[in-house]
């Protein structure tokens, strides 16, 4: 367009420059009502008629060449391995203080409130850790397979990588992602409420051709052990309906690039739609047996605790979800008018088939666009359009998938299991938004 | 070139021979696992004691192996909150006679203990044998596992003070489990086949049930819970938790530096801070946190507890950086400090100065 657009919006200075001090501090006491205050200052400056704006002549960041324009930008390979932006440094991985006491036995969250698409950055993924991360040799790397099998066998990474590979991509979620929430709301920002999610492409070899090689009793061994060469060497038991669908992998790839450290190198179990637990990192053994082995993390965690005090065992399927991460907890909305909101659908028994949003708690319902490519047991990005009247307003989504199930209320989910459980929360998440634009976590039953 | 050596090829061959069909389909990839390399892996043990290994082992060497072993983590009973959940406590002998732990119920104990929760002995033995200690995982005979699970069992009275524990009377012991009746696998989360068919649970049927109403769907909004004040400030600032453009802004919360300056302030901040960062990078890394908190004890002193004692000590640092890299005990009490062999001199001079210097996280 060949005229200059001279909408107000354009020369305003950034919303973060009308923040003084006092007005911070004001937060800091509670008086929430300034950022409006800050807003309507703002937009009647720029609601004036042109002649008052005359005095402007532009935009500095359009009028005073910034230095990037004017100077020799940097070499190739200044960053042999390319990190982000500064600027974006406030997206990182987090723990949630006092949510864990020792750092090896912990969780690191993902910033879902910065992220895009479907896919998370390798460096982004979350981590959840029970004895600490190695860096594992991948030429000392083995993985045994034994058990009801013909042939008790042993592969090297060499070996791995040799054989016909798939690329696929999935959602991982831990089976306690939103955990802290059973009860009531705990955190403020959808990093820490449902950030032990992650998305990525996986390469690998379907364990069905390695069992296959190995001449596995499919009859008798309806059950597999997977085990890590960790310090926990964490063991978890998948079944074999799952395995033999084809489409359990033996992971070493992650977006592109082998997995990184914290995720698994050299190689992890993708076991698509469950909970991230049984995703066993460093995988060192696979077990063909008969019967499941009610490990630690089968027997003492990754349980649902009901009321009647009875603990709900192997539960490992990742129930349809979703969460709006745009705008959401802890997040300030600069202005009335219109927004993308945009957020992350998944279900562990499928596609979703549709995401609906509602702005008015529950009220009335939208249905949202879902954009592609929408794959089974993956995240599906949802936006839909909203103009924000400056009106309270309670924000929520809600995912239907392949199978029919609608993700449910915090009512019908704690009618069904009460609040004690750890687990497998995916009741649908409200924020709310007031007036000065603050958003925040709330349940809604 | 080690893979072409004459054994593997021994091997390979072995393998084919035994079924050679299976492997014909990928020539060349993978081998037989020999007899010695399977055992040295298959540690795991069933509920139905497939895997056990024979030994036995009693209630008072228990004691003294958990003492050294695992006290310093676990609480001298089991009972420390420090590390992680307390593994005692919450079962009483009447939830030994019925197989289910009231107080899951109740609510009567603070926490949800191990033993209040497992309702299979050959769980704990196939965990400790495989993950305990936790900064040693795999250290432990067969006989000293039977010894320290039986002082375990001892201290939530499963099995009495002059109890052996063997492979020979597990399944007795598992007969008095606190919670063993505590289990159900009637739910629609297991992603095989159901109980029916040989597999778990009900075979997928989930146990809620919304629809997809789109208009007038109730005829109020109930907020049942709203984050607590206190909660608000919890995870630092949101501010710098946001990116700096887009729809939205993070909103400035936490201590009141922080705050300063939105995100220009965090830039600033994180500028000199980068060397200290690093650092604690670095003692993660070499897995000092795993027995040291920055202002808390774990299993050694708290880093700040260290820089007070060696405060004004000039030459406090060239003794530590020898004590940490030879391990030792007495100076903080009688739990040792393992030999820290894994990190380089120049590292441990980084760390001790870091140390001494207040351990700061930025
Ligand atoms: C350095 C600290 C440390 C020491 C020493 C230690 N543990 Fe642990 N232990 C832990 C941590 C941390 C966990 C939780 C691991 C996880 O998150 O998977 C744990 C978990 C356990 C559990 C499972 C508890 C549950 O509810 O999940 C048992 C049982 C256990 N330890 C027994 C032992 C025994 C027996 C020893 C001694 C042989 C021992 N521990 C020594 C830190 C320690
Ligand atoms: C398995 C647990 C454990 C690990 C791992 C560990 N420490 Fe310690 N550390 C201890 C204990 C216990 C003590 C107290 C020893 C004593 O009383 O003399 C201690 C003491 C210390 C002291 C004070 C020594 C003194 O004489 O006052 C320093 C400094 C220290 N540790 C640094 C480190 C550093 C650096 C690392 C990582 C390279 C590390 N520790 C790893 C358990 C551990």
């Amino acid at each position: 367009m060949a005229m200059i657009d001279a909408r107000p919006g354009r020369v305003r200075p950034a919303p973060e420059n009308f923040l003084t001090d006092e007005q911070i501090a004001a937060v800091k006491d509670g008086r929430r009502d300034f950022l409006r205050k800050a807003f309507l200052t703002a937009s009647a400056a720029m609601a004036a008629p042109a002649v008052a704006r005359a005095a402007v002549e532009g935009d500095p960041a359009i009028l005073e060449l910034p230095q990037w324009s004017t100077t020799l930008g940097l070499p190739v390979a200044a960053n042999p391995y390319g990190m982000p932006s500064k600027y974006e440094r406030g997206l990182q991985r987090r723990e949630s203080p006092g949510l864990t006491r020792v750092g090896g036995s912990s969780v690191a969250f993902t910033p879902l409130q910065g992220l895009f698409g479907i896919i998370t950055p390798s460096g982004l993924h979350f981590e959840r850790h029970h004895q600490g991360w190695h860096d594992v040799d991948p030429s000392k790397h083995r993985l045994m397979i034994n058990g009801l099998v013909k042939t008790n066998a042993v592969f090297t990474m060499d070996d791995l990588m040799r054989l016909p590979s798939v690329s696929r991509i999935h959602f991982i979620e831990c089976g306690a992602n939103t955990g802290m929430e059973w009860g009531n709301v705990a955190v403020p920002t959808v990093q820490y409420s449902h950030g032990m999610l992650s998305c990525s492409e996986f390469t690998g070899v379907p364990l069905k051709d390695i069992l296959d090689m190995c001449g596995a009793d499919y009859k008798k061994g309806r059950f597999v052990l997977a085990e890590g060469a960790d310090g926990s060497s964490m063991t978890r038991t998948i079944p074999m309906e799952m395995i033999e669908s084809g489409e359990v992998l033996v992971a070493y790839g992650m977006n592109g690039e082998m997995l990184r450290p914290e995720n698994g190198y050299p190689l992890r179990l993708v076991v698509p739609g469950v909970q991230g637990v049984s995703w066993v990192k460093w995988l060192r053994r696979i077990e063909v047996g008969d019967k499941p082995w009610a490990t630690k993390d089968e027997a003492v965690h990754y349980m649902d605790l009901m009321p009647d005090g009875q603990h709900r065992q192997y539960t490992s399927i990742q129930e349809c979800k979703s969460v709006i991460t745009t705008p959401s907890g802890g997040q300030l909305l600069l202005d009335k008018g219109f927004y993308n909101i945009s957020g992350m659908a998944w279900s562990g028994r499928g596609k979703v088939t549709r995401v609906d949003v509602s702005t008015d708690g529950g009220i009335n319902w939208r249905q949202a666009r879902l954009e592609t490519p929408v794959l089974s047991k993956a995240v599906t990005r949802f936006n839909i359009d909203w103009v924000w009247d400056g009106k309270p307003a309670i924000l929520q989504s809600r995912a239907v998938d392949e199978t029919g199930y609608v993700q449910p209320t915090y009512g019908q989910l704690r009618a069904a299991r009460g609040t004690k459980s750890i687990y497998h929360n995916n009741a649908i998440q409200s924020w709310k938004v007031v007036e000065s634009g603050e958003v925040s976590n709330v349940q809604v039953l | 070139m080690s893979r072409f050596s004459k054994t593997l090829i021994a091997l390979l061959v072995a393998g084919a021979a035994t079924s050679a069909a299976a492997w014909e389909r990928y020539p060349g990839v993978g081998r037989e696992a020999t007899p010695a390399e399977v055992k040295a892996w298959d540690i795991d043990v069933r509920p139905d004691f497939a895997g056990l290994p024979k030994g036995r082992g009693n209630v008072d060497d228990g004691m003294a192996l958990w003492e050294t072993h695992c006290a310093s983590c676990h609480g001298v009973f089991g009972e420390s909150n420090e590390v992680f959940t307390p593994l005692v406590g919450g079962t009483t002998q009447k939830d030994i006679e019925t197989g289910r732990v009231a107080a899951l119920v109740t609510g009567s104990f603070p926490q949800r203990t191990t033993l209040m929760k497992v309702p299979t002995v050959s769980t704990l033995f196939d965990y400790i044998q495989r993950a305990m200690p936790w900064t040693a995982p795999k250290s432990l005979k067969p006989d000293e596992v039977y010894a320290i699970l039986a002082y375990l069992l001892n201290l939530a009275e499963v099995v009495p003070a002059d109890f052996e524990l063997s492979d020979e009377n597990i399944h007795e012991v598992q007969a008095r489990m606190p919670n063993r009746n505590g289990m159900t696998t009637d739910h629609g989360m297991w992603p095989g086949a159901s109980q029916a068919k040989g597999g778990i649970g009900n075979g997928g049927t989930p146990d809620v049930k919304n629809v997809a109403c789109m208009k007038d769907c109730k005829k109020e909004v109930v907020i049942a819970s709203a984050l607590p004040d206190y909660a608000q400030d919890a995870h630092g600032n949101l501010a710098e938790q946001n990116r700096p453009v887009g729809q939205t802004r993070g909103k400035p919360t936490g201590a009141p530096g922080e705050a300063a300056g939105q995100n220009g302030g965090a830039a600033a901040a994180a500028q000199p801070a980068a060397g200290a960062a690093a650092t604690l990078a670095l003692a993660n890394a070499k897995g000092c946190m795993a027995c040291h908190g920055v202002a808390n004890k774990v299993v050694g002193p708290g880093y700040n507890e260290i820089a007070k004692k060696y405060q004004g000590q000039a030459d406090a640092a060239a003794g530590l950086i020898a004590k940490v890299k030879a391990g030792g005990q007495g100076v903080w009490g009688a739990v040792p400090m393992p030999p820290q062999g894994h990190v380089s001199d120049e590292e441990l001079g980084q760390l001790v100065k870091w140390i001494l210097e207040g351990a700061k996280a930025q």
